[in-house]
């Protein structure tokens, strides 16, 4: 047979390990995690694990509550201010925006998407951590050393912002304009008529883009590491240090590494974030697939 | 005497640089239905949207000129009043357009942002308005499913119920039709029919046939310029223009 | 006229909080940059960046070692990253393989591409030490070169899919066999789009911290095997920003890294323009 057709059968034979390599990987984290966590799932229960709240792993103590409850709160207050300011954002970028300012603005928010977490974390722990040790906290009566679940949850929803709003950007603008014409010829005003026709047709796309945005910000480590104070209890208030999953592989991993137990409990918290981070991004992958096939006008 | 319910004086509309409309001048007679004719892409449809000043939403258009409804110059009308204006005419685009939402809610639309209405009488209004465009029929038992489960035809006339269902004056239907097949385009022809008696209608289209068949009153735009407007009669037994003749017998089109 | 007013008004206050959040958002990038190049900028001296730690100290010297170390992570990573995200985009064309199992495909990358990177690194880091070799430059390598396919192959993948059809077929009707046709036309003319996609992948490579962290160790010397340790500008601003007397380090590396990713994100742009133009539409 000739070169070429050589070429071509080999070519597309590498071709096609290359892409079952990419779609394998998947699974040998999965597997690899679950193997390693056994050993720690063999000497304590699954719901201790989970509902206990003591971390303590030289006393053989493995309760994740305090740490899950920490993740939980930091995730939920940073999307919670992350979801309303980008969705404004994305609104006002796309239809109120004269074209010269979406210009420039778009690669701002390309470049805010590209910096690194370290960076972020850096950036807070200049900044913010001393704003919130000498001015925020005790604006609300309390005391802090500025490493907290506050400032990690500020940080966190600022390095979600790009991501919520880039997606909603792309899901305003494939919104056909004769749409918004329809409505605006019944005298409805611009906000009115993104209120009720834009925002409802892009309804499942802002949704995966805050699905998507839960599970960038469960899974962030660095940031997060640097900020929060690597306290593993229960926090008892805003300005309390705590601890996050993802966070806690970043601290504990270096002392721990040595004890197979104690690797074995961390390997566990890495299954439990991986399966987390997950469930969010198919649900959100899912989601945006099923909206990008729904607008077809 | 005629009442003229529409009137341009020296309208222009550059689209950046491009002078799509050139010096219109031109007068719509109220309760009447008059046709703006005339070849594809010579600003029949931005002349119709500048009625709603529905062509600003494009940064790069710009207007001068005045554009008079009951005597009133709506160029000068600032951003807040513009949504009144827009009340008053009623737009239907070429291919119908449905909001993502249930048929009662697409014509609902329009009621709840304009008037504060209970339950029993937005469902009555509702029901008038299919009635009116000879929907009701069709769909008063599904009334909850989403309007894009219409056939074209009918999501056409669900657009013009939503339009009336504000209570404008004038209708403007850009080339209503042309997306529909044979059977749906006859029943919109007769709506507006009806219609007409009691809004002004405005209809764009490039069909000389469907101008004849329900024309009251006709404008012949060639090249972003009115070349002749008159009552139908006249226009179509007596042109003046050559360009009128020729386009009517065919040869421009 | 009553309620046309009070739905202005509510537009207005809208129109106040939208122009407030997007301060709020590029504020963020403004002091972000302010404050990496306002402590960066005094940090920053030839000796800096031209020498490396003294010996067995951390803190001393400069950070040449932790350039060094991410250009031979990133490198290497980006180019293993791109070879492999070539073929995997090229291969999910209609042409090779039947829709479900490309969708099946583009859905893993997706999903992959969520992944937290300290994932990646946990499972670099374990597959080493089963091989023998540990935290090493090698797994730091694979560690980002599996970080980055899933980004290089999405961004890679929408470009090819947007080559028109009719190209491929005119490549077809001349006899070109489908893999020819990939290589030749679909590269050429997907190429701005590929180009953005592997800077891309790059400038999340360089900048990821998490993944490395275990996977490449430390080091105050310039690698100079792929098994030995080293370190890298992220890993080591982790690593030195809390200490007083690493802070100018961490200052200095962490300006280092933002002006790269700067350079990447403008080079990609103007690129992807230039390049563009070449480009049949």
């Amino acid at each position: 047979m000739n070169t070429r057709k050589f070429r071509d059968v080999i070519g597309t034979k590498l071709m096609l390990i290359a892409t079952l390599f990419a779609s394998i990987i998947f699974f040998l984290i999965l597997i690899l995690l679950l193997f390693k966590s056994s050993l720690v799932l063999q000497t304590e229960s699954i719901t201790e694990i989970l509902f206990s709240s003591t971390w303590n792993p030289d006393r053989g103590q493995f309760g994740l509550a305090s740490v899950i409850i920490g993740t939980m709160i930091i995730t939920g207050i940073a999307l919670l201010i992350a979801i309303p300011i980008s969705l404004l954002s994305a609104i006002y970028i796309v239809e109120y925006a004269p074209k010269r300012i979406r210009k420039i603005i778009r690669p701002f928010i390309d470049v805010l998407a590209g910096v690194p977490s370290v960076v972020y974390g850096l950036c807070a722990f200049l900044f913010l951590v001393p704003l919130v040790k000498d001015f925020i906290a005790p604006f609300f009566g309390a005391q802090s050393t500025g490493l907290c679940i506050f400032t990690a949850s500020i940080t966190l929803a600022i390095m979600v912002f790009p991501i919520i709003i880039s997606l909603c950007i792309e899901s305003f603008d494939a919104i056909p304009i004769v749409l918004k014409e329809a409505s605006l010829s019944v005298g409805a005003t611009k906000w009115e008529t993104i209120k009720k026709v834009v925002m409802r047709a892009s309804a499942p796309s802002v949704i995966a883009a805050i699905l998507l945005g839960f599970g960038r910000a469960f899974g962030e480590t660095i940031a997060i590491n640097m900020v929060v104070g690597g306290i593993t209890r229960v926090p008892t208030s805003l300005f309390s240090p705590g601890e996050t999953l993802a966070s806690l592989i970043a601290s504990k991993y270096g002392e721990l590494m040595s004890i197979p137990l104690h690797e074995s409990a961390l390997m566990l918290v890495a299954l439990i974030l991986f399966v987390v981070v997950f469930l969010f991004n198919i649900l959100g992958v899912l989601v945006l697939r099923r909206a990008k096939k729904r607008w077809n006008y | 005497m005629e009442t003229y319910q529409i009137e341009t004086k020296n309208l222009n509309v550059y689209y950046q640089v491009h002078n799509v409309l050139n010096n219109i001048d031109i007068k719509i007679p109220a309760k009447q239905l008059t046709a703006i004719i005339g070849p594809s892409g010579c600003g029949k449809t931005t002349l119709l949207k500048s009625f709603n000043r529905l062509l600003e939403i494009n940064e790069e258009v710009k207007i001068s000129g005045q554009i008079l409804v009951d005597g009133k110059n709506i160029l000068d009308y600032k951003g807040h009043e513009i949504p009144d204006i827009r009340k008053k005419m009623g737009l239907i685009s070429q291919k119908p357009y449905p909001l993502p939402m249930s048929i009662y809610e697409n014509v609902a639309y329009g009621l709840r942002i304009h008037s504060k209405k209970n339950k029993e009488e937005l469902e009555k209004k509702i029901e008038y308005c299919l009635k009116e465009v000879g929907l009701w029929e069709e769909v008063k038992n599904r009334l909850n499913d989403p309007a894009t489960r219409l056939s074209v035809g009918q999501q056409q006339r669900l657009c013009l119920a939503r339009a009336i269902a504000v209570e404008p004056e004038v209708l403007l239907c850009d080339e209503p039709t042309s997306a529909l097949d044979p059977i749906a385009s006859q029943q919109i022809e007769k709506l507006l029919l009806k219609l007409k008696k009691d809004y002004t209608v405005v209809l764009v289209t490039h069909t000389l046939r469907q101008a004849k068949r329900v024309a009251d009153y006709v404008i012949f735009l060639y090249f972003g310029e009115v070349v002749e407007q008159g009552p139908a009669g006249e226009f179509f037994n007596n042109p003046q223009d050559p360009r009128t003749r020729a386009y009517i017998q065919g040869d421009i089109s | 006229m009553e309620l046309l007013n009070k739905r202005i008004i509510e537009e207005k206050l809208f129109k106040v909080l939208m122009i407030l959040s997007l301060c709020i958002v590029l504020g963020s990038l403004f002091i972000i940059f302010g404050i990496v190049i306002f402590n960066g900028a005094s940090s920053i001296s030839l000796e800096m960046i031209t020498q490396t730690p003294k010996e067995g100290e951390v803190l001393g010297g400069g950070i040449l070692n932790a350039i060094i170390g991410s250009i031979y992570l990133a490198l290497p990573a980006t180019g293993i990253a791109f070879l492999i995200s070539m073929m995997i985009a090229l291969y999910l064309q209609r042409d090779f393989t039947p829709s479900w199992f490309s969708n099946f495909i583009r859905f893993t990358l997706d999903v992959l591409w969520g992944i937290p990177s300290i994932i990646y690194g946990i499972f670099c880091l374990m597959i080493m030490i089963y091989l023998g070799v540990g935290s090493s430059l090698l797994a730091g390598i694979i560690a980002l070169t599996l970080l980055e396919i899933p980004i290089i192959t999405r961004s890679m993948d929408e470009a090819i899919k947007m080559v028109p059809i009719g190209l491929k077929e005119v490549s077809y009707s001349l006899g070109s066999t489908k893999f020819e046709t990939a290589m030749k036309v679909l590269r050429r003319q997907a190429f701005p789009g590929i180009l953005a996609g592997v800077l891309l992948g790059l400038g999340r490579g360089i900048g990821d911290a998490a993944s490395i962290l275990f996977t490449s160790g430390f080091s105050n010397r310039i690698p100079s095997s792929i098994f030995d340790s080293t370190a890298a500008l992220p890993t080591m601003i982790f690593n030195l920003y809390s200490l007083p007397s690493g802070q100018p380090k961490a200052y200095a590396a962490a300006f280092i890294l933002l002006i790269i990713v700067l350079t990447i994100s403008v080079a990609s742009r103007l690129l992807t323009r230039r390049f563009k133009k070449h480009v049949i539409k």
